[in-house]
């Protein structure tokens, strides 16, 4: 092959120009910008739990049953409270009896009566579905029968289940379980019929102490996203990279 | 090609045919992929309004006190102010429509909830006031002396 000089710079010059100008054409973003442009939802809900303040009356829980139809009696239940005493010699008690249905009436922990001279700390966290950003339960289910909504919460079609209970053991935070009536699986999903209308989830609402709130991270303006970006909170089982959006205060290390 | 070649081979897309019609008619119109992600929003889009349909139970202190304006302020004013109606009277998501009246939970193990007496120490439920119920007046429910909607025997 022969190439004149004139011929071999025309087409330096045409080749560059040409690999330059869609360069210039495309728009290069920052990855923030990127993040905006990808994730311009206007709601995530997010749930912020107060280990401080919570009593363990299990207000929550009763409301949450008769809420969402899920049967009274059985050992099931989409949020429930456990109750943690520390003692002197080290050692960790906790009992949810029927997941704190109905309070924890007596210093009784698995039939063990504790002295209350050996207690060196004793608190009761409530616990849900922590609607994480990366659900397994999501990603195991065969049918396609859960997922995440646009607004960061994860719904179960009952309809579409077939009840085959991967996600009941794909989830790092045992929050599903089966449902003996509708035979499908099932997990709190923060009231998503009350919230959707504007009102408080039914544990929220119940809660006398302020320990339950729901709020929604992407309004700077909501107070449960003030205190988590500005308090120091903590989720459960973070190595999981699950990305969970239930935070506490006062999260103990014996919590897990 | 051969005759024991091209039968099965008939066959095989006859089955595929088969299926893929099958497949058109049973998998609803709106299931598919929805909204950024194919890992997470894979799903029957009708579903999203039929939770939103789910019926609510628990109306809240507003609607209760658009009726029962003395109870509510009553209870206002009390210690007891925080906690909802719905708490002890129950949901009243028929009320007063079909359920026209509500039963009051009277039982102490409503009230020992809060004040059965543990003593957690730096836990607010160390804090709160709280009897041994095996040793307080145990034949009784607790609202015979104490008014829930003001609990403050003093005040009476």
């Amino acid at each position: 092959m022969t190439c004149s000089r004139r011929q071999f710079l025309k087409n330096t010059v045409t080749t560059t120009l040409a690999a330059v100008l869609p360069a210039t054409a495309v728009v290069f973003l920052t990855p923030q910008e990127l993040r905006a442009a990808i994730e311009n939802k206007k709601t995530r809900w997010v749930f912020l739990v107060d280990t401080n303040k919570c009593v363990g009356c299990g207000m929550c829980v009763k409301a949450c049953k008769l809420e969402n139809e899920i049967p009274y009696d059985a050992p099931v239940t989409r949020t429930w409270i456990e109750r943690y005493v520390v003692t002197r010699d080290g050692e960790v008690h906790i009992d949810s009896p029927l997941g704190g249905r109905d309070g924890f009436i007596n210093d009784k922990i698995q039939d063990e009566v504790i002295n209350p001279e050996d207690i060196t700390k004793a608190f009761f966290v409530p616990k849900l579905c922590n609607q994480c950003e990366n659900p397994p339960c999501v990603q195991v289910c065969p049918v396609g029968a859960t997922y995440q909504t646009d607004d960061g919460v994860v719904l179960i079609d009952r309809n579409w289940c077939i009840g085959c209970g991967y996600c009941i053991m794909a989830c790092p935070y045992g929050v599903r379980f089966f449902h003996p009536v509708t035979k499908t699986a099932d997990k709190c999903n923060f009231c998503y019929h009350r919230i959707s209308k504007g009102l408080e989830p039914a544990c929220v609402q119940a809660c006398a102490f302020d320990a339950r709130k729901l709020g929604n991270l992407k309004d700077p303006d909501d107070p449960v996203t003030q205190v988590i970006t500005s308090e120091r909170v903590a989720v459960l089982k973070d190595e999981y990279g699950t990305k969970p959006h239930v935070f506490y205060l006062g999260l103990d290390e014996n919590v897990r | 090609m051969k005759n024991h070649v091209l039968r099965p081979l008939w066959l095989a897309i006859g089955l595929v045919v088969v299926i893929l019609t099958a497949r058109h008619f049973m998998v609803p119109k709106d299931f598919g992929v929805h909204g950024d992600s194919f890992t997470y929003g894979f799903y029957r889009l009708s579903n999203l309004q039929e939770w939103k349909d789910f019926p609510v139970k628990y109306q809240g202190r507003e609607r209760c006190a658009k009726c029962h304006e003395e109870n509510s302020e009553s209870i206002s004013d009390s210690r007891h102010k925080n906690i909802q109606c719905e708490n002890c009277h129950g949901p009243a998501a028929d009320h007063p429509k079909i359920v026209k009246k509500l039963v009051v939970d009277t039982s102490r193990d409503l009230c020992l909830r809060c004040h059965a007496l543990l003593e957690y120490p730096n836990s607010d439920r160390g804090m709160m006031k709280g009897v041994v119920s095996e040793k307080h007046k145990k034949k009784f429910d607790c609202s015979k002396c104490h008014n829930p909607h003001n609990p403050n025997l003093e005040d009476r």
